[in-house]
């Protein structure tokens, strides 16, 4: 099994013709993800390599039956993309622009409170579930099919460095979820740990967190509340300095706090086991997964 | 994106949020001309930088002439201001607002944040005004209202009475109070802000409610569709490399430390300088390539890094996702033969097309360490920094 994505998910890619959207739902296809909709307003009727491109994706839904949405669509534009595709029914939307405006992001996620559809990102990489479905730009070959471990993330790279450590410690992953590094996300770490929970296949939970915000210390409390699957986090940016932000635009430690040692006690009081060293997380996560 | 109080008053005044009357000064002569403009006494120099605790740090005196206004403002522009905020370095005062003194009967604080897990817009207010608010919310949490509105709906005439009865404002107060924030949530609303803070809010002691100070933080986000903000900005109050590193649009910050470093996303930046730290080493910088960066740009993001006195070594640690190794790999040569490195250089390289980046490494001539995993090249960071 999985969560949110799997070899039913009927991809639609919003923003198909621009230079990041063709590459990546080329890098989709190859993966073996069924690519069946592309939407560019104005380019209707026109084809990338063999998937249609139309005007709208509520054509897309109608007439493709797409279920998912990935978008390529630039930060002035992604927030009223994000909003046509709950608009027009898919069940989860795949945001992966950085860059989109804290305001316009508070708006759709105000607005997706009274909607059964899911949104991830943005600024993520997007979804995965290993030999399954790609929805996302993450390298395809680094993942390792058939869990029984699930990932979530707010990073992008870092993800990629702690599934291939996984990886070449013969762990595989069932589901990996990059949630984004924007301050305001559609789907949360506790969103993840509950489905991961529920989730038969999956048998253990690696988070991977950063400087900012507090939704570690929220998971903490969660997975000491609720979980009974073992958790392994890492955290990013002991050595950020206070009042800058890291890249991300969620990774400022401010007056609201947000560093990454008191996430790191957070996480431990919660009963996570906390890898300090990111250069032996495969052996740290071997001895805590067996 | 941070502005200058006297930036933020502006952009009060604008909509109609009562600021004292004043004016910025680049000068004593200007000083003592907007002194005699305000035509009353004391007036307050206040030196005008992006940090806080200038009064503390002896950058706000109070004049009681027109002379002693210029004299003062003399003093403070020049002067190199160190406050808890500024680091130690302090930062070189440019100019001061030269404004009218209050009789100030109470202090209030006020201010708007996103918050991040509720999705709403949350007014915060405290009685303790003119005081560090995070001392408050640790000490007396209790005595801080914080009012969550629906950025769908926006701010109602409702939510700013809570707020005006929480703060124990007078009928006349509350009057003043109820447009002021709905004005102040407007301008946080159509300017896309991340912060906007008003600490002392001032009841002076003819019950008139006046923004002492003003600070608004702008979501960087959001500046492509405010040129006007956009326009705020302040050169001065950036460290020079990062204003060079921007014109490229390399996502570099400076540190203090000896290690460079090069990395591909922000999230395993952050965990290379951590990296770098726990080998015994201090990181120079941050500085993340993103997935798109072309070979111009990791040679740009390169050079800044070794315009860096103190970087004695560099670290590249790149996992090709988007970003291939052999583009990666053209950047490095490229930099290196234009402005020749002189330090050595540990590359750790993954991904796409590894093997034909780390060739183009090893035949370019180059003193470059290979590292074959994290492991190994925060190893050899320690071995280089140690040597």
């Amino acid at each position: 099994m999985s969560i949110f994505v799997n070899r039913d998910t009927r991809l639609v890619v919003q923003g198909i013709t621009g230079r990041e959207g063709q590459f990546h739902a080329r890098q989709c296809i190859l993966y073996g993800t069924r690519v069946v909709a592309g939407v560019t307003p104005g380019k209707g009727g026109q084809q990338m390599d063999a998937v249609p491109v139309f005007n709208t994706v509520r054509e897309a839904v109608q007439e493709a039956g797409a279920n998912c949405s990935m978008i390529f669509v630039p930060p002035a534009f992604a927030a009223d993309a994000i909003f046509e595709a709950v608009d027009a029914g898919v069940e989860l939307v795949v945001a992966i622009t950085d860059g989109i405006p804290v305001m316009d992001m508070m708006r759709v996620k105000a607005c997706l409170r009274s909607s059964p559809v899911r949104l991830i990102g943005p600024n993520c990489p997007g979804i995965i579930t290993p030999g399954e479905a790609k929805v996302g730009i993450m390298p395809g070959p680094i993942h390792k099919p058939g869990g029984p471990i699930g990932v979530i993330s707010r990073s992008g790279t870092l993800t990629y460095e702690v599934v291939y450590q996984l990886t070449l410690k013969g762990i595989g992953q069932t589901t990996c979820i990059g949630i984004g590094g924007d301050p305001v996300v559609g789907t949360g770490m506790i969103d993840c740990l509950a489905a991961f929970e529920k989730d038969p296949d999956t048998k253990g939970v690696v988070m991977v967190g950063e400087i900012g915000g507090k939704a570690e210390e929220e998971a903490a409390r969660f997975i000491k509340a609720h979980m009974t699957k073992p958790v392994v986090s890492l955290i990013a940016g002991l050595t950020a300095p206070p009042g800058r932000r890291m890249g991300h635009a969620g990774a400022i430690i401010d007056g609201a706090g947000g560093t990454a040692q008191a996430k790191i006690e957070a996480l431990k009081a919660g009963g996570v086991h906390v890898c300090e060293d990111l250069g032996s997380f495969g052996e740290f996560c071997a001895n805590v997964f067996v | 994106m941070k502005i200058h109080e006297y930036q933020a008053k502006e952009l009060f005044k604008k909509f109609n949020i009562p600021v004292p009357n004043g004016a910025v000064a680049f000068s004593p002569a200007e000083a003592g001309a907007v002194a005699r403009e305000i035509g009353a006494l004391p007036v307050v120099i206040k030196a005008q930088i992006h940090a806080g605790g200038r009064g503390k740090g002896g950058g706000v005196k109070l004049a009681g002439s027109v002379a002693e206004a210029g004299k003062l403002a003399g003093d403070i522009i020049g002067m190199n201001l160190v406050t808890h905020q500024t680091g130690p370095e302090g930062r070189q005062v440019q100019k001061v607002l030269v404004e009218q003194g209050l009789a100030i009967e109470k202090e209030l604080y006020l201010s708007i944040i996103p918050d991040r897990s509720t999705a709403r817009i949350v007014v915060m207010a405290s009685e303790a005004g003119g005081m560090d608010i995070e001392t408050v919310a640790a000490k007396t949490p209790e005595k801080i209202i914080r009012v969550g509105i629906d950025p769908l709906v926006g701010i109602q005439p409702h939510h700013c009475r809570q707020v005006a009865y929480g703060l124990k404002f007078s009928p006349a107060a509350v009057k003043q109070f109820v447009p002021m924030l709905s004005a102040l949530y407007q301008l946080f609303v159509e300017h896309d802000c991340s912060l906007v803070e008003i600490n002392p809010l001032v009841l002076t002691r003819d019950e008139t409610l006046i923004a002492l100070d003003a600070k608004i933080n702008f979501d960087d986000n959001a500046l492509f569709r405010h040129k006007d903000v956009a326009a705020y900005r302040d050169l001065d109050e950036e460290d020079p490399l990062e204003v060079e590193a921007s014109r490229f649009n390399l996502n570099y910050i400076k540190m203090d430390g000896n290690v460079g470093n090069m990395v591909n996303g922000a999230g395993l930046a952050m965990a290379t300088m951590d990296i770098i730290k726990q080998a015994g080493a201090e990181p120079a910088n941050f500085l993340d390539v993103g997935g798109g960066a072309s070979a111009e740009m990791v040679a740009n993001g390169f050079r800044i890094i070794l315009s860096d006195k103190n970087v004695r070594a560099i670290l590249i640690n790149i996992f090709g996702g988007i970003l291939r190794c052999d583009v990666l790999s053209t950047g490095v040569v490229e930099a290196a033969k234009k402005i020749g490195i002189k330090v050595p250089v540990v590359v750790r390289m993954e991904g796409t097309n590894v093997e034909e980046g780390r060739r183009i490494l090893a035949e370019s001539g180059l003193n470059l360490i290979s590292a074959k995993d994290l492991k190994d090249a925060a190893k050899k960071i320690s071995e280089v920094v140690r040597a």
